[in-house]
This record gives structure tokens, sequence and C-alpha cells, in this order.
């Protein structure tokens, strides 16, 4: 099946099964390798992208689903080679070590702050609007300390 | 995952038509079951139709006392919802409590209820509150619904359309998750409804059921002390890696003791 969509802005056309899983239309038929498979299993978040301006899962997602939406990656988050606040903010709260979850912790994060811009943020909703992503090695505080940090920087009440 | 043919029908009655005219045919809805176990190989659908352009299916309306869920509503829209947490508090903070920010955006009410995983929040809510799960033929009350472990009323090919859940005089849902899945390893529903008062079970027995001496007690008097007493029968219900049957039966007493203690 053709499946046209708009991907990071663009827009992108691509040949599919219909089994063909969105994150491998991303990785492997559009080489955008930022986005990770963690668990297959849709449990780690690791593959988090944006459909449409909402976090999802795109292990647990038909490429043909995504059929003439849009998809952000971690690609499309840095802006004319600068980093999105929350991407600096994971930089400077050490919320990452190996790096494998990072993607999907930043892509997850935006949708949290997106979600709190008009009430505010505290760190409860952090760790709870986190569950869908996992970390194997630093942990959680630097990566909450990034979404708070993130979400200051971005203008919106934190506490 | 086997190959499959896929399909996005633009209406209720294209794909009700093309789910009669082939017995290998799945409904797609939101996918947060299907597609895992697909990944597994556990089902090998012909086709797939994907209920994802159906319109008529998303929405939340509140008229006449009773909030109106489109089957294909994702959870973090009814989460979300300034109508739903207005009318019924109860079921926004359940839609909230399902799963991770990224399954909510993705899993539905019509998919969760079609699918009947014994632990899943949802049937509470449809049992608790007594709400109507209309379907592309005909209306189905929630005492009808559940039938038992991924088992419901429903006909094969048989779509859920819509559930409409009566907007009760208070109500309040507690769950104890899985700490990994957010599964209900036990949630209650209690609820003071119209028609009386309704406490359902999830997560506790192979469907969601309802808990007859509890409603009695609580129609007495609405207090925790009422059902202070009482508890379910461990006979019958789940026993796993995550809970035995025992403390299942136990949790029961817990969650509906600490819904009854928000709201009474």
């Amino acid at each position: 099946m053709k499946i046209t969509l708009n991907v990071n802005g663009v827009v992108r056309s691509g040949e599919v099964e219909p089994r063909t899983l969105l994150v491998e239309f991303l990785r492997q038929h559009l080489g955008l390798t930022g986005t990770h498979v963690g668990c297959d299993t849709s449990q780690c978040g690791a593959c988090t992208v944006h459909l449409d301006g909402r976090p999802v899962k795109s292990c647990t997602l038909l490429a043909v689903q995504a059929e003439g939406r849009s998809v952000t990656t971690i690609e499309g988050v840095a802006q004319n080679g600068r980093l999105h606040p929350v991407q600096a903010a994971f930089k400077e709260c050490h919320g990452l070590q190996c790096g494998f979850c990072t993607p999907g912790m930043v892509m997850s994060a935006l949708g949290i702050i997106a979600r709190h811009k008009d009430t505010g943020l505290t760190e409860a909703d952090v760790r709870h609007e986190l569950e869908g992503n996992l970390c194997r090695c630093t942990g959680y505080q630097g990566i909450v300390n990034a979404v708070l940090m993130a979400a200051k920087d971005m203008g919106i009440r934190v506490g | 995952m086997y190959a499959f043919e896929y399909l996005r029908p633009a209406s209720v009655a294209d794909a009700v038509a093309r789910r009669a005219a082939n017995a290998e045919a799945s409904y797609l809805a939101g996918g947060m079951t299907l597609i895992p176990t697909l990944k597994q190989r556990l089902a090998r659908p012909e086709l797939v139709l994907d209920l994802g352009a159906i319109a008529e299916l998303r929405g939340i309306a509140v008229a006449g006392g009773v909030v109106t869920v489109g089957a294909m509503t994702c959870h973090a829209d009814v989460a979300a919802s300034p109508e739903v947490r207005q009318a019924i508090p109860a079921l926004a903070v359940l839609a909230g409590s399902i799963g991770d920010p990224q399954v909510r955006n993705r899993g539905t009410l019509g998919g969760s209820l079609a699918n009947a995983d014994p632990s899943a929040d949802y049937p509470a809510a449809v049992l608790g509150l007594g709400a109507t799960v209309q379907t592309d033929r005909r209306a189905i009350a929630a005492d009808d619904f559940f039938k038992g472990l991924f088992e419901t009323a429903l006909k094969p090919g048989e779509l859920i359309v819509k559930v409409a859940f009566p907007i009760p005089k208070r109500a309040a849902y507690m769950k104890h998750a899985n700490p990994a899945s957010r599964y209900a390893v036990v949630g209650v529903m209690v609820a003071e409804t119209a028609a009386g008062v309704r406490v359902a079970v999830t997560g506790a027995g192979p469907c969601a059921f309802r808990v007859p001496a509890m409603e009695a007690a609580l129609a007495k008097s609405f207090s925790v002390a009422a059902i202070a007493g009482l508890a379910v029968p461990a006979d019958e219900l789940n026993s796993d890696m995550h809970a035995t049957a025992d403390y299942r039966a136990h949790l029961v007493g817990v969650m509906a003791r600490r819904a009854v203690a928000a709201i009474a």
C-alpha cells in the first residue's frame, strides 16, 4: 500500500505492507533512526513519537494508520540547529546516561508540558505522566528535573 | 505479524458490511490489545478493518442526564473532557488511570469493552454506572454485556457505536493498579444512581461483576461502616503471578471501602 504522511513538517510517501509498524516505516524506510525500539511490546516508550501532536508508541501503530496524518519524531524537535528547551534541559540535568530511552523521554516530556501549559506542572504530574517510559540506567531523578526545568524555561508555572 | 489486508471504512454501515462479508476479518479500534496480539501471532485475521476514520464513532455528549461517549473516543479525551469531569468525575478519573499517556492517546472505550480483558478498567465503569452499550444493531444493558473471560454479549461482527452513562448522584472508582502495567489488580466502582446503589468490580474475576450484598448494605446506609464486614468469596476469583484469589478478595473490600469513603 502506498502511504503519504507529514513527517517533521515534510510530506513523505512510501510503499508499505499493512503489517508494517510505524516505527519500522520511520527507521527502515525513512532512515529516521532516532526513534528507538526498546521492548517492542508497548511498555518502554522508547519508540514514542507524536501523532497529530499527541505522544503515541510507534511500535504499536501500523504505518497505514498514520496515512494523511502528521508525525513528529525526535529528529523534528530541534529547530535551526538549536536544541529544544527540553533537549537542553536533559543535557543540563544529566537526564540521560546511555541515551537509549532519551528520544522517547523527550517526546513524552513535550506531551506533558503541552498538556500542562495552561494549568502549571508539579513534580507529581511529571512522575505520573512519565509512567509510559522506562529508563534502565540513570534513574528518573535527572529526567524529572529536566522536564521541570524545561517547563520553567518555556514559561510554564512549576510547583 | 502474519500478513493481512487492510481497509479503512468511512462509516459504521460500511465497516459492519465488510465484516459480515468476511468471517476472518477483525475490527481495529485503538489497537492497544489487537496490535500486540498480532505481533505475537496469537491472531491471524485476513482483513483488518481500521475504525479510525469513522467520525460517527467519536465524541462526547452530555444531555438529559446522560453522558454519551463514542466507541472510538480515546481514554485521554474522556479523562480531559470538561463535560465528563463535571458530570461524572469518577469516569474521567477512571479513564485517566488506564495504562500510560501514550496508551490513553490510542486506546478506546469501545475497544476496551469489546475485548473485555478481566483487568480492564472500563468494565467497572459500564457495570457500576449501569450504562447502556449501543451497537450497530441494538442496545445492551451493562448487566447483560459481560459474559466471561474476554467474552461479551456481542455477536460476531457486532460493532459498539457508543456507550450511554446515566449521570449518578455520586460515584467513585478506586483501584489497586499493577505497578508495571497499571491494569487493575482489583478496581471497584461504587455509584449511587437513580436506580439504586451499584458496586462493580473489575480485575478480580473472569469479568466485571456486581456485589449485591454491598449494594444492599449501602442502600440502607451509605457509609464505610455499612460494608465493613462484607467480603466476596475468593472461590471463583483470579489467581496469577500478580495476586492470589484470597488477596484479590481482600482488595475488593479495601477498594470498595475507599470508594465509599471518597463520596460518603
